[in-house]
């Protein structure tokens, strides 16, 4: 049989029918939901009188509207109430699995399908959230939806879709101090641009890859759709069953091992062919910062906010122009000197376990700049919260002037509390520098958890790779 | 979902790159249960100042605009996260139908399941729009999906390409989920084959995790 990549092979094994000139109808395996995309699909089901077809494979939970705050007070914000209760009530209706407000397996649903093992390699999984690619990882062809695909996957466990094209990203050599997962994908979206992958699935290789952990790798994957690809994948490898292994959705015993066989056979194979290559060494790569309203507006720490009229397109001059205005940056200025107003840890991009040790070691025994309005650490998931308590992370954040929180989406997208005002600038260590993404208004720097930390403690950016303690978030 | 056959409106010029959902539908309108109603909150940042008072330098503000059913817009449009609120708004306040050289791809998709249709044209012939819409107040088009052209009443005429499946759906304001379930049998034949196997599909990891009980307060 001819190579074949990962995406393909996944693909093969899960058409439920195929005729030319059509979308081919795919099944999915694991279907992730949230109170935020979620309502319409269930009234929609409803509305026509279908069914759940197969509700086992449905894994709710709550996130997105959560507040981090006391999770013992009653919601005060009503319309988040209404999807709590939306939520709950058609998960019940329909026999679907759900994590509540007050389940110790509560996160933040890209965190939480990894680390409960219901993320495994080989599937389809779907969740009507774009960050979905997270799940990419494992091995597993994981997308985002919209609600009626939602309602559709609810009704039928299947998609009807189009395949992509294959696009290989390897990063050779080995991964430099202080520079982590997330600057390897910053990077990547700052080459290609925020459509470069659009109609593409990514698969991300080479040594440096091969390198990163689980969270690593989440992180690239999570971010695949910021530079326009619906998914980003890696092959599994020992890491990834090694990461696997007694979670608790996972297969044990004989199963496990007749499922790591499995998956091993899912890799793709050497001479496989890509559409589309983009190859980069490891030594090229630094920690990065964005300057602008979107991902691939981005440069390394030690840059300056670019010049408008540097850029040779003049639709990317305008879109840089307006970015600058908005974002209140003049060109030339070094990144070292933007002054920032708060710092989020956390998203599904960067909160994880990981996340959190590297960023405490790079806090520990200091204290957050008093130029700060806030800096806030908020765990990915309640299991993150306990292991990094067990752990005392919580303490030495919260001795450096964080705030520690229950999980959630939080600032990433401030549907809850947790928002920027006006004016107000943040490093982030989230996925969207969007405008108004975290509070209208607000302006957004994305960065790593080690930067992120860093530039807490300074009050601006600076770069992590100058201090003692910057092992990135491996 | 109404179909979408031939469709005749005035034209909004969005000249932006990299029009993001979030600015369609900002954060606090992802609240809401229905799919009804999202029209008034259209680009919401940068239509309204504070007090819900019209922004007079928004395009669509622009009383030449008033009642648009066409979007020329720029490219990757719809870029950013999944939320179908956006194309639920931009049907909601009166649009049936997007120009622009390129889109992003869940929104693309999501713009077909509410009779949406996305144009994808190249960029000389969006140019050519955005000169016509910007230069001749009252600038309307006409969107013919069976014959697959835009035209205008001065001679422009551009043909677009569409994946047929899609057209046809489109045309027809057919039920994805009806579709589906016409191959119910062949869905129940992969089940039968794949859900069990103890390696892939066997929702079987849930046998070793119990359901928790409900906690609500």
């Amino acid at each position: 049989m001819a190579a074949r990549t990962l995406y393909e092979k996944i693909w093969e094994a899960h058409i439920v029918r195929e005729e030319p000139g059509q979308p081919t109808l795919i099944y999915i395996d694991r279907h992730l939901i949230h109170e935020g995309t979620s309502p319409q699909a269930f009234a929609g089901l409803k509305a026509a009188g279908r069914k759940v077809r197969q509700p086992q494979l449905t894994f709710a939970v709550m996130d997105h509207s959560v507040s981090t705050k006391n999770r013992l007070l009653p919601v005060l914000d009503a319309d988040a109430l209404g999807q709590f209760e939306a939520l709950a009530r058609n998960c019940q209706e329909h026999g679907v699995h759900l994590f509540d407000l007050h389940s110790k397996n509560q996160g933040i649903i890209h965190i939480i399908g990894p680390e409960l093992g219901i993320t495994q390699p080989g599937q389809t999984i779907v969740c009507g959230d774009s960050h979905t690619s997270t799940h990419g990882a494992f091995g597993a062809l994981a997308f985002g939806i919209g609600t009626s695909e939602i309602e559709h996957v609810l009704a039928t466990q299947c998609l009807t879709q189009f395949k992509s094209k294959t696009m290989k990203i390897e990063i050779n050599g080995k991964r430099p101090r202080g520079v982590t997962a997330k600057d390897f994908i910053l990077t990547v979206i700052g080459k290609i641009g925020i459509a470069g992958g659009t109609g593409y699935v990514f698969e991300y290789m080479g040594e440096a890859v091969r390198g990163l952990s689980m969270e690593g790798r989440m992180t690239m994957c999570n971010m695949s759709i910021e530079g326009g690809a619906r998914a980003g994948m890696v092959s599994p490898d020992e890491t990834t069953f090694a990461y696997l292994e007694g979670r608790p959705f996972v297969p044990r015993g004989k199963d496990f091992k007749n499922a790591v066989d499995h998956w091993r056979s899912l890799a793709t194979d050497a001479g496989a062919k890509f559409d589309e290559t983009l190859t980069l060494h490891a030594n090229e790569l630094a920690p990065m910062v964005t300057w602008g309203t979107n991902p691939g507006m981005v440069t390394q720490v030690t840059d300056r906010v670019p010049d408008p009229s540097s850029f040779n397109d003049p639709v990317d001059r305008e879109a840089a122009t307006r970015a600058l205005v908005y974002m209140d940056l003049k060109p030339g200025t070094r990144i070292e000197d933007i002054p920032l107003d708060r710092v989020f840890i956390g998203s599904c991009t960067n909160s994880r376990i990981e996340d959190l040790r590297a960023a405490a070691k790079v806090v520990a025994g200091k204290h957050v700049s008093s130029d700060l309005k806030q800096a806030l650490v908020v765990p990915g998931s309640r299991r993150v919260k306990v292991e990094a308590e067990t752990e005392g992370l919580d303490k030495i954040f919260r001795d450096a002037g964080f705030e520690w929180r229950d999980a959630g989406c939080s600032m990433c997208i401030g549907m809850n509390d947790d928002v920027l005002l006006s004016g107000e600038r943040s490093a982030s260590t989230s996925n969207r520098n969007f405008e108004g993404r975290q509070g209208k208004g607000g302006r957004t720097h994305l960065v790593s958890p080690v930067m992120a930390a860093a530039a807490a403690i300074e009050g601006h950016f600076v770069d992590i790779r100058d201090w003692k303690n910057a092992d990135g978030a491996e | 979902m109404e179909p979408f056959v031939k469709h005749t409106g005035l034209v909004a010029p969005l000249d932006r790159v990299n029009v993001d959902t979030d600015q369609m539908v900002p954060k606090q309108f992802l609240k809401f249960l229905t799919r009804e109603g999202y029209g008034r909150v259209l680009f919401y940042d940068w239509r309204y100042l504070p007090g819900e008072k019209l922004n007079p330098d928004f395009v669509l503000n622009q009383p030449r605009y008033k009642g648009a059913s066409v979007i020329l817009a720029r490219a990757n449009f719809g870029c950013g996260s999944s939320r179908e609120h956006a194309p639920w708004a931009i049907l909601d306040y009166g649009f049936r139908t997007i120009l622009a050289p390129s889109y992003a791809d869940i929104f693309y998709n999501n713009c077909f399941k509410n009779g949406i249709l996305p144009v994808t044209l190249s960029n000389e012939q969006i140019d050519e729009l955005f000169q016509r819409a910007e230069k001749r107040e009252g600038y309307r088009v006409t969107v013919d999906l069976e014959k697959q052209t835009v035209t205008d009443d001065s001679g422009l005429s551009y043909s677009f390409e569409l994946d047929p499946f899609r057209r046809d759906c489109l045309l027809r304001g057919l039920d994805d989920i009806g579709l589906t379930l016409v191959h119910d049998a062949h869905i129940t034949g992969f089940e039968g084959k794949n859900l069990r196997l103890p390696v892939m599909y066997d929702p079987v990891d849930v046998k070793y995790h119990k359901q928790e009980p409900p906690q609500h307060n």
